[in-house]
């Protein structure tokens, strides 16, 4: 990781430290009751931000930004370290200031873009900015306090369990409230707090202490996450928009986790995945129920689940036999050659240029809704009052899915598989020499990945109704892969984040929409320069990004030592 | 084996027992390094084959290592991101079978084959006096750590016959004293080991034959005693014949300046 920039040195710091606390406390009071007054010329701007004593809820999170950098520096003043656990006050603090400008500004810039003009933000915004610049230049001028060591800290079992239970209630709160954004800027904004608060978690070492208590508690961790997803559905009132959305993403995510064995854990880069789920997709289609289906025999869904499995993972070893001798850059370029040979065949496969499969550019429409155990994945339910469409029903079978997926990829990496392909990323001649079975490994990597993205495929026909090979280009394999990239290779929860990130970010923000190309490729660029393991790495390929770091290698041994493992999977 | 117009090795043959140190000499450019990677199947040899144990080798890394011949490198290759023992079971990894069926339902087969190959792994550790080091990276190990990491990770694989490339390259006396008696600890398990090494002090001390590499040829094979007083073997390092035992000393000291 690069260091930030230090405006003002520590030297200078000493002398402004006294000053600087009382702009930073003034400048978040002020900021705080700015919150009371109006922001914006007309209600339309965001989400309505004209009245007196009636914040908005972006008003709100502007006053608990302005809050906590008062009371953080409140803090650091009145409460004392105890023994060996320090809180990062002033930290955290920084994180704030920071924030809170970031937040005002892209108000502030939002309320301008929307209502035509900067004279459309009106006085309590302009206030609200005044604090936000005295709250960050208060908090830049102060003493840096050390890192915190609440990861040290424990507390009863039974509460820290509460704890993280809290915590999921609270991420669902905020992911279900973030959904229901309709308005770009606002949605802009929204993220920007909860960016800037999760910095704040982390400065002031709650971060540190929850990691610390959810390796305590990994299973609790676990089946709260998969309550908290499951329980999604139901705070959306019987809405499909945002179901739809999220059924998407969690088709993409499980693709991009099997993208993630063969690029993450054996390190081939596959430029062509997208092939794989297509291969899963066209052949759940070819053998559905739909009157366009070319295929006469219609196994059930699990059946056809595992052929689809069955026919990627073929596909996957027959291309990947001849291509993995080559490695690096010329596997990349072999790979993408066979997406584009894969969707270009599906096109062909149209009853003229070859046998009628796919029925060509128009694909197979029509796929009929699944129905398992009797249970009609079309028919809308209502479960205790709230209303579930089709979508939700979809969510939850995906549920299933990308739990099985994440199951996979976790037990492989932690195996005497996972073991080979860590080495053969390290040395593969070493490796070779060592009697791992470098080609089969590879080759299985291979086949494992394109048997989940088949299987992820089957499904998708179902979800998605329509199949057609343009819904295969080599632009999806490049989302995928980028997915996995800005998440962090070899991980569960930074691939996870990325594929959200990068399929929620398009659908809810048209700017975004347009520009997504641009978008996505700067933000990948920055990311190499500055952090190239991803934005949740696993601790292996931090340690492989930066072979000369020693302090990180020292970091990490530390963290060992006390786990007991080199997390190569998620957190 | 041959690159191009060079001949690198050109018949070179041996045998090495049970419980036997074979040193294996030369000056610089001698064909030592690439004698061992034919060997291991790292070369493929151009003409001529490697017979092991009354069986010809195919010239793969992975099967070689197999039919039980395991090596270090004369450059530490060891997997710098894993941890000391993860780098052992990695040496394990040829003689377990768990396949990905029950890695991932963790099935009995998984949980014994793992319990056995990190108490093995553990065990090897132990044997060349790293166990302190279980959970420690291996790029953050000492330099003769590593060479011994290097070891125990040969030994992993089960080998009757270690290949070690410049075990004491780089090392202090007392690293080199240590080395010297985990050699004799490994022969004692009933090992066959070959050393190449250019400290003469070392190998004259440690082996029970040596052979002297020259230009790819065999110039000698015999016991220590042997070998030192050949006047040829002198003349191939220094390049003039030696007058008096003098010289010989002189080239003695050589070796080790090289080392």
């Amino acid at each position: 990781m690069s260091k930030m920039p230090q405006l003002v040195t520590p030297e200078r710091q000493q002398r402004t430290d006294p000053a600087g606390r009382w702009l930073g406390i003034a400048g978040g009071l002020v900021l705080a009751a700015s919150a009371l007054l109006p922001w914006a010329y007309s209600f339309e701007a965001l989400d309505g931000m004209t009245l007196i004593a009636f914040p908005s809820p972006l008003q709100y999170l502007g006053m608990v930004l302005g809050l906590l950098v008062a009371g953080l520096i409140i803090c650091s003043r009145l409460i004392k370290p105890r023994g060996k656990i320090r809180v990062g006050w002033i930290r955290a603090a920084k994180a704030a200031g920071t924030g809170a400008l970031v937040y005002i500004g892209l108000i502030v810039l939002s309320i301008s873009l929307e209502l035509g003009g900067l004279i459309n933000v009106v006085y309590g915004g302009w206030l609200a900015l005044l604090g936000a610049v005295l709250a960050f230049a208060g908090t830049r001028l102060m003493i840096p306090d050390q890192p915190a060591t609440l990861s040290h800290a424990q507390i009863r079992p039974a509460l820290e369990i509460l704890l993280i239970a809290l915590v999921m209630g609270a991420a669902l709160f905020a992911t279900a409230f973030g959904l229901n954004i309709d308005d770009g800027g606002t949605f802009v904004c929204f993220l920007a707090f909860l960016g800037a608060f999760v910095a704040v978690l982390f400065r002031v070492g709650v971060m540190g202490f929850l990691s610390g208590a959810s390796q305590r508690h990994r299973k609790v961790l676990i089946l709260a996450a998969f309550v908290v997803a499951f329980l999604f559905p139901f705070t959306q009132g019987g809405s499909d928009a945002n179901m739809s959305i999220a059924t998407q993403v969690i088709i993409f995510a499980a693709a991009a986790m099997g993208l993630n064995i063969t690029v993450g854990l054996a390190g081939l880069l596959d430029l062509g995945y997208i092939a794989f789920l297509g291969a899963g997709a066209f052949t759940a289609a070819v053998l559905s129920r739909s009157a366009f289906a070319t295929a006469d025999i219609h196994p059930p869904f699990i059946v056809v689940v595992l052929i689809a499995g069955v026919v990627s993972a073929t596909l996957g070893l027959i291309i990947g036999s001849p291509t993995l001798r080559v490695s690096g850059d010329y596997l990349a370029i072999v790979t993408l050659a066979f997406g584009e040979i894969f969707r270009i065949t599906m096109i062909n496969l149209d009853g003229e240029a070859g046998p009628d499969i796919t029925h060509g550019s128009n694909g197979i429409p029509a796929i009929p809704d699944l129905t398992l155990l009797g249970f009609d994945f079309g028919d809308p339910h209502t479960v205790l009052g709230i209303p579930l469409g089709r979508f939700s029903n979809y969510y939850f079978l995906l549920l299933v899915l990308i739990a099985f997926v994440i199951l996979v990829f976790v037990r492989l990496n932690n195996s005497r598989i996972g073991r080979g392909w860590v080495a053969i990323r390290e040395d593969e001649k070493a490796a070779e020499a060592m009697g791992v079975n470098v080609f089969g490994l590879k080759l299985f990597a291979f086949a494992s990945g394109a048997f989940l993205a088949g299987i992820a495929g089957a499904v998708k026909a179902h979800v998605d109704i329509s199949i057609t090979p343009d819904q295969f280009v080599f632009l999806e394999s490049a989302f995928l892969l980028a997915a996995v990239v800005l998440g962090g290779m070899g991980t569960v929860l930074g691939v996870l984040v990325g594929a959200t990130l990068l399929k929620l970010l398009p659908e809810k923000l048209r700017f975004v929409t347009d520009y997504r190309l641009m978008i996505f490729a700067l933000l990948l660029i920055l990311m190499m320069r500055f952090r190239p393991e991803g934005m949740i790495p696993s601790r292996r390929r931090q340690l492989e990004f930066h072979e000369e770091d020693e302090e990180l290698a020292e970091r990490i041994e530390e963290e060992v030592e006390e786990t007991g493992v080199l997390k190569g999977a998620g957190r | 084996m041959r690159f191009g117009g060079l001949v690198a090795v050109n018949s070179v043959d041996f045998q090495v027992n049970k419980g036997e140190i074979m040193g294996l000499i030369g000056p610089n450019g001698a064909g030592k390094t690439t004698f061992f990677n034919c060997l291991t199947g790292l070369y493929i040899p151009t003409e001529g084959r490697v017979v092991f144990d009354g069986a010809v080798l195919p010239p793969k890394p992975r099967k070689v290592v197999i039919a039980g011949m395991a090596r270090t490198f004369q450059n530490i290759r060891l997997f710098g991101n894993m941890t000391a023992l993860e780098n052992v079971m990695v040496g394990r990894y040829c003689r377990t079978t768990t396949g990905p069926f029950t890695s991932i339902i963790r099935g009995p087969k998984f949980r014994r084959d793992e319990k056995a190959t990190t108490e093995r792994s553990q065990e090897l550790l132990d044997f060349v006096g790293l166990g302190h080091t279980t959970d420690h990276l291996a790029r953050n190990l000492s330099y003769g750590d590593q060479r011994r990491l290097e070891i125990a990770r040969a030994l992993g694989t089960d080998p009757k016959l270690l290949l070690l490339d410049e075990p004491t390259a780089g090392m202090n006396p007392q690293e080199t004293r240590q080395a010297e008696e985990l050699i004799f600890k490994i022969r004692d398990l009933g090992l066959a080991i070959v050393v190449i090494e250019h400290d003469m002090r070392f190998i004259f001390n440690l082996c029970d034959r040596v052979l002297c590499l020259v230009q790819g040829r065999t110039l000698i094979e015999g016991t220590p005693a042997e070998v030192q007083s050949d006047p040829r073997v002198i003349e191939a390092y220094i390049g003039t014949g030696p007058e008096d035992a003098a010289e010989l000393e002189a080239f003695e000291e050589e070796g080790q300046a090289n080392a």
